[in-house]
Order: structure tokens, then sequence, then C-alpha cells
């Protein structure tokens, strides 16, 4: 099985073909205005260097920061509708309470609260408003938005009420986008909601990408299904992944930590990527990224996304240092200029790069440009970065023990040979283009996030193995690949009926291209 | 001399939730909530003043509310500052007599802040005290418990205006269960308004200075945070606790017995600790904690488990696998250290054939 994997990055678009063992090709090109040109070039070249036929590829992956910087950026961002289904509770914290404002003033349009939704227990928490409803669809029908978030209380347990409200603005407002969040979120009302509405106000400028996506792959003779990599390190079907734009946002750092556990072979280490302009230290545990359990921000908005536990620090490749005083490292970097602006490309600033070329760990550009540099400078320098590289693992470190440490990334040169409380410094082929790989070897998951009731614990498990198997199943995994690699359960304080708060994810091997479905 | 009325600032209840939420030892509930409903009152031009206890007169009326019910209720249907307002007017209108201000029933995490939404909306000051000084799981947990001060009247209503008035109970662990068996009705989550206390009750049999309490330790982290150093070391040595472990959550097991979480956590040490194992028990809140085998702390001492990263709390509900943590211990306040006061809040009352040793040496306390 040959696998085409693409990082569409902010600065730079990666393409690799794999195939069951091992790396084929790698290209590595500048990202474009419009993403599908950069595509396009990049499979132009790998098509042309490598001799593969694209008929022979088997299925395609493309991991993109895309929505992230949208967010985060302020750019692309729709205006919408929201509706909550909850009242009378939570009436004082309305939808949008906690997002900053500009973003706000972007992406708020009719805003409603209505009756209805569910408890903890699935009786209703209040009767459905139809009337409220429907009074609501027609506001949102005469402000022509173009997407709406439903999100209705305990709506993870019971999602009735949202699936109401959907049937209504479908009926009032046919063909309108329509994001509920029990399609997306755990318990905890405002967190779920914020993605909702964030996923809102994103799947227009998703659907257009991935129509992009999509185009570029024809162009160039591929005809293969297309998944889009999600946060944790598995793919949906690029149908699905356009209607839910907010599972993607992690992806690229994901891809890195993936595609180093690819390249390594190792399951369980931790993982730096130095890029151009900050280093990413995250961990593998069972071959995925280590999730953050905490409430992770994205573009000031607080939401309970899946995402890899990670620390970015400002140091990279063309990060700058201060020709007076060695140890004063960053946080500034000449990022994408590097090749203008730092000495040994000609330029007249002082980078991380030339101070690695300085020590000949690599060689790039004119070496006799840093020839005059102190020799006792350019070694505290780069014990500098050795130092701000090691703590950051050292922080980032769970196992007591010496565990191996895997550097990917463009500026992986910096990574010191040795490090305090690691095994090993290991350094694989194709390391550059480690987030590309990753896309290429991504899996499909499967998850449950549920209160089961009246069950004996190990009844309770097994039935959300079983939901959570066949969710990845229709996600597009092959059955005969399933593996469960999370488990957590939580029994509930204060409810009755032994409540037990089960969350399972299960992930397995894309399955053969006639089951999976197409764009 | 009783301390000068403050008038509480946005900024101070920034500072009280983190305080507050380290306060809980593990439950209580995250502040954010209450803390995004108080920037709401607080833009609009509302704010509270808080009232040293001992300024009160003996025979001044003063409330006691918090929520009860499951923290996954709270997660979904949030609080509502007007809903616990409205058990204040109920049981103004039963005993036919206004209140002169609220006080918190427990001052940790999340029920803290309900007397500082309801002052804001009524119009009432918040007196600077509370009837833990801590969390605790149970009604029956209380000073006022410790006290035998009645256990009621007390009313209790949910977001539909469900409302219940228990005019009597014979002690204060029949409160608790009567009451917990209407909250499970109702969704698992009631705004309350318990038995009504006037100022010599407030006086003598409260945990005083609370409020400002939370306060403080939020500045100190604030602070430490600002000056990039260790919020965790900056709170232990403010609040003369201290440092019992630093390490990494190696497991957690929860589970459900006789309608409360229960649960251990086990914890591998690093730094110092490297080679050691602490575990630490929990209901709702955490209440022992052994380190090799060997009984280290036990409630009421304050166990205080914090994310060692970041300096925050990190509650029985959230503890994860893998996190780095820091178990730190606070004084607990005299009352609950008394032998009255033990067999409400000691060890036993918790189930363990333990007595209690405060892992604080005699002069500290």
């Amino acid at each position: 099985m040959i696998r085409l994997g693409i990082d569409v990055g902010g600065t730079n678009t990666d393409a690799v073909l794999v195939d069951d063992t091992k790396v084929l090709h790698a290209v590595k090109t500048a990202t474009t205005q419009d993403v599908g040109d950069g595509i396009v070039t990049v499979l132009g070249r790998l098509v042309k260097e490598s001799a593969v036929d694209p008929g022979r590829i088997d299925a395609v992956m493309i991991g993109t920061t895309h929505f992230t910087n949208a967010v985060v950026q302020r750019r692309h961002v729709a205006k919408i509708a929201a509706v909550r289904v909850g009242l009378p509770a939570a009436a004082t914290l309305p939808p949008f309470v906690d997002w900053p404002a500009d973003l706000r003033t972007l992406s708020q349009g009719p805003t409603f609260m209505i009756h209805g939704g569910h408890e903890v227990d699935g009786l209703p928490l209040a009767p459905f408003d139809r009337a409220a409803m429907k009074d609501a669809a027609k506001k949102i029908r005469d402000a022509g938005v173009e997407a709406v978030g439903i999100c209705a209380v305990f709506s993870p347990l019971t999602y009735a009420a949202e699936q109401e409200a959907a049937e209504i603005l479908e009926a009032t407002i046919p063909g309108i986008s329509i994001t509920q969040s029990h399609e997306l979120g755990r318990i905890g009302l405002l967190a779920r909601e914020n993605v909702t509405l964030l996923n809102a106000a994103l799947v227009g400028l998703a659907r257009r990408t991935a129509e992009g996506f999509v185009r570029a792959l024809a162009e160039s003779g591929i005809k293969a299904p297309l998944y889009i990599t999600q946060n944790d390190g598995t793919v949906s079907l690029a149908d699905q992944a356009a209607r839910f734009p907010v599972h993607c946002f992690a992806s690229g750092p994901t891809n890195s930590l993936r595609g180093a556990a690819y390249l390594s072979g190792l399951k369980d280490a931790m993982v730096v990527d130095v890029g151009g302009t900050t280093s990413d230290v995250g961990c593998l545990r069972h071959g995925f990224p280590r999730e953050a359990n905490n409430n992770v921000e994205v573009g000031g908005v607080r939401t309970a996304f899946r995402m890899p536990d990670l620390l970015s620090i400002g140091l990279g490749g063309g990060t700058l240092v201060d020709p007076k005083d060695p140890a004063k490292i960053g946080p500034v970097s000449v990022g994408y200029q590097l090749t203008e602006r730092g000495l040994v490309f000609g330029g007249a600033e002082l980078t991380c790069t030339d101070i690695a070329v300085a020590a000949g760990l690599i060689d790039l550009g004119d070496r006799g440009r840093v020839a005059r540099l102190d020799k006792g400078f350019v070694a505290a320098a780069l014990d500098r970065c050795h130092a701000m590289l090691a703590e950051s693992v050292d922080r980032m470190k769970t196992e007591a023990g010496d565990v191996p440490l895997i550097a990917v990334g463009g500026g992986c040169f910096l990574v010191p040979a040795t490090m305090e409380g690691v095994s090993e410094v290991v350094h694989v082929p194709h390391q550059g283009v480690a987030n590309a790989v990753g896309a290429a070897i991504a899996q499909v998951s499967g998850e449950v996030d549920q209160v089961f009731q009246g069950l004996k614990r190990e009844e309770a498990l097994e039935r959300a193995r079983k939901l959570a198997a066949e969710r990845a199943v229709r996600a597009g995994a092959s059955r005969v690949s399933l593996a469960v690699v999370e488990q957590e359960d939580i029994p509930l304080s204060y409810l009755p009926g032994n409540s037990l708060r089960v969350r399972v994810r299960v992930v397995g091997d894309i399955a053969s291209i006639e089951v999976a479905g197409r764009l | 001399m009783p301390a000068a009325p403050k008038r509480i600032t946005l900024d101070d209840l920034e500072a009280f939730a983190i305080g507050a939420w380290i306060l809980g030892t593990g439950g209580g509930g995250d502040p954010y909530f209450s803390l995004l409903e108080a920037r709401q009152h607080w833009g609009a031009g509302k704010s509270v003043e808080l009232i040293d206890p001992l300024s009160l007169g003996d025979d001044d009326a003063i409330c006691c509310i918090g929520q009860m019910g499951a923290p996954i209720a709270m997660q979904e249907k949030m609080v509502d500052g007007p809903l616990i307002s409205r058990t204040i007017t109920m049981m103004e209108e039963h005993i036919g007599k206004k209140f002169k201000a609220i006080m918190m029933w427990e001052v940790g995490g999340n029920n803290g802040f309900q007397p500082f939404l309801a002052g804001a909306i009524l119009g009432l000051p918040v007196v600077d005290c509370d009837a833990m000084g801590r969390a605790f799981p149970q009604a029956d947990m209380t000073t006022f418990a410790i006290r035998d001060l009645p256990a009621y009247p007390w009313t209790m209503i949910d977001i539909r205006n469900n409302s219940v008035i228990i005019t009597s109970a014979v002690d204060w662990s029949w409160m608790e269960r009567m009451t917990r068996k209407v909250c499970t009705v109702w969704g698992s989550l009631a705004a309350t308004c318990k038995a009504p206390r006037n100022g010599r009750e407030v006086k003598e049999s409260s945990c005083l200075n609370t409020a400002t309490k939370a306060i403080r330790i939020g500045r100190t982290v604030q602070a430490a945070r600002r000056a990039h150093t260790d919020p965790i070391e900056a709170v232990v040595k403010s609040e003369h606790g201290l440092l019992v472990f630093r390490g990494k959550v190696t497991d957690v097991m929860r589970r459900a017995t006789e309608g409360w979480l229960r649960g251990t956590v086990v914890i591998e040490g690093l730094d110092g600790n490297r080679g050691q194992t602490f575990r630490v028990d929990f209901q709702n809140e955490w209440s022992v904690g052994w380190q090799d085998d060997e009984v280290r702390v036990t409630v009421p001492d304050l166990i205080c488990i914090m994310d060692t990263v970041s300096g925050e709390a990190v509650g029985t509900e959230t503890v994860r696998y893998g996190q780095r943590v820091t178990v730190i211990a606070l004084p607990a306040p005299a009352i609950l250290m008394s032998p009255k006061g033990l067999k409400h809040v000691g060890p036993r009352a918790f189930g363990y054939d333990l007595d209690f040793k405060s892992i604080f040496p005699e002069s500290v306390r």
C-alpha cells in the first residue's frame, strides 16, 4: 500500500511517498497563497523524481495548520448564528461569553437561548420550546448567516434536543451548515459550545480548502481517497474532516511527533522538533502523542480539545544570537528569511544556524563568513542552545528513568548528542519532513465519552469499547487492526445507579480503498 | 478592633478564584463560571463590601449559602447568581427577618464565590468567614455542626423554581441525608441557604478571615508567576505550609462507594523525592496521604495537590495520569483540630482507623 503524506505548513509544503515499510521519496517546497497551487507543485516534483505512477497511490493524507491560523490571525472566520438549548439553566452565561472581543465581533451573529435540554440522568431539563426555536430559525434565515452552532445541556449524554433544533433549522433554511455540539465535545457546556461555535465559523473555509485539495489531487492524476489528519494523530475522510475543522487544529505538531515515531521505530520516547523559529517538545506514548488534559485555548477561546501536550520555546535555526552575549539567544527569529539574513548566507545577522556552521555541526552556505567568530563564544552559544533544549525536555518528561529523544525538523542539528535523563538522542533519515511522514502513516479512531448507569464496571467498559470500535470502523478503520489506546473510567459521585463515566479511544489502520468514501 | 469594611474589586476576585481553588483541597469545583458571572456584575458597576465578622452585632442575622450536588451537573448547568440569591429571599420570607450580610458555607473552590455573586445582586455585604476553612464533602463537617448549633431551617431551590424548605432536622447528618435526596431528584444540583446564624454564633463558631486568606493566596500565586518564580513554594512560604511531596502521577483509581467519589492517587517521586512513593486517598476532597506506606498527612490538615508547572490547584475529578504534581499541606483552623472537631472532620469521620496527628509541629499551630 503506497500512501502520500502532505504537510501544508505556514512556510513549507512537504510531500512524502511511504509504502508499508519505508519512505520512498520526499520533497520540500514553499507554501503558496492558494494552498492548492503549492500542492500541485510539490506533487509534480514528487511524481517526476520518484517515478511512481500516481495511479498506484492508495491513499492521500493531508495535514494542515490552515484552520488554526485562521482563528489565530482572525482571517476567513465567518459570522455565524448560535443556538443554546438549556434554559432555564445557565442564563447568566450566554454563548460567546468568554471570547476575546475582536473574535467575537467578527463571528457572533444572531444568538438565542431556548428552553429544553436534558439532565444528567436523561430526564428532560425543561420541555423543548418549539415555538421559540421556529422564531429563532426565521431570524437566522433573515440575517443571512451561512452557518449555525447548536449546543444543548447534557447533549453528550442525550442529544435529542440538538437534533430537534437542527430539524427546525433545516426546514426553515434548507442547506444551511449546522454544527451540533454532541458530535464534537465532552461534558462541560461552555468549552463544548465554544468548540461548536468555532467549528461553525470555520466550516465554510474548511469546505473550500478541502475542495482545493481535491482539485489539486485531480490535476496531479491522483484518484486515491483523501484523508485529513487530526489533533490526535488519526485521520478522517476529507468530507467528514471538512465538517469538523476544529479537529485539525493541532495536526501539525501531532504529525511531526507521529512521524518521529515511525522513522525511528520507537513507540515511547520524547521528541524535539526544531524548526526555524521554535522548538516543540512532546512525548510519545504507545506511538501516539501524549495529550494535554487542561483547558486549551485557541486564539484566546477556551476549548476542551484533544491536543498534544507540547512545550514550545523560541529556539530554531533562524533564532538570533546576541553577538555580545552568547547566553542571550532568541526569542526573535529571522524565520523564512534565514537564507537572506543569516551570516553564512551573506547576511548580517548572527543566527543559531551560523553558530552550528562555525562549530562544524553542519555545512551550509559560506563557512568562511563565520571563521572569525571566537571559538569560546561559539562554544558558549551552543552550550546555551543545548541547555535550553535540555530544560524543555526535562520539563516534559514523565518517566523517572532515562528515555530516548528523537530529533526532527530542519534545525535538529542544534540538539546535543547527549542529555541528562535521555538514554540516546536519535537522528533518522528524512527527519526534516517528519510531519509529512506523520500525515502519511496516520490512523483512524473512534471515541466514546459517556456515562453508563446500572452496569458492572467491566460491562460498561466492554460496551464503551464496542461503541468506540464501531465509530472507528464508520470513520474508515479496518476491523482487524483495531486496538484500544486509551481507557479511563470515573465513577460519578452523588449520582444514582452506580454511574460510571467511561472514556475509550480505539484506533486502527485505514481500511481498503473500496470501503472508504469520497469527498 | 474590627477591620474596616473593604470594597471588593474584580481584581480581588481574580485572585480569590485562584486561592479558593487551592483551599478546596481537591473539591469545591472550578471557580471559572462564577468568575465569569462576577465579571458581568462588576462590569455593570456592582460590587460587594467584605466585612470583618468581629464588626457584627450579636443579633445580626447572617445567611450561609452554597451550591450542593455533583460537579458534573455544574459543568453543564453552570451556576447562577440570581438563583442562589432566591434561596436567601426565600429564607428571609420564611423566618420573617432581613439578613444583614452573607457568609460562605465553604471557602473552597466555586462555592466560596456564591456570596459574592448574591451580594452583588442583592446589595448585601459578605462576611469574611466560612464554616469549614476549606472544603468538605458533607454538611455535618462544618464548624457549626462541631458546635452543635441548630441545622435548620434550610431552603433549597433548582433552576426550574422547584423549592423545598426544611423546617426541622434532628441533627446535621439527618439534614445532609434529606437534602442529598432532594438534590439528586433535581438533577444533582441545588442552590441552598443553610441554617441562618446570628452575629454571635458567627463570631464564635466560624473560621474567620477566610475570604481574605483566599485572596492573599491568589495574590501570592500571581506575584510568583509575574516574577517567573515557583508559585507553589511561594504559597508554602507565605501560608506557613509544608512542601510534602513532588512527583508524577502514576495511577488514578476512582470508585463510587456510599454515594461519594472515593479513590486513590499514586505519585512517584521526583527531585528530592526520587525513589519514594506517595499515595493519597480522597472522598471528594483529599483525605489521607501516605509516604512509602507511612501515614504522612490526614484531614483536617489541608492537603493540596498542585500542578507543578502551572501552580494551579488540581481537583479530585481532574487529576490525571502522567501529571507532574506537588503535594503541599496547609494548617487547618484550630476548631477543626479540637477533640469535638476531630469527631466531625478527623480521619475517623472519613472511615479510617487512624488518630489525627498534624503534619505541623505544635509550635506552628
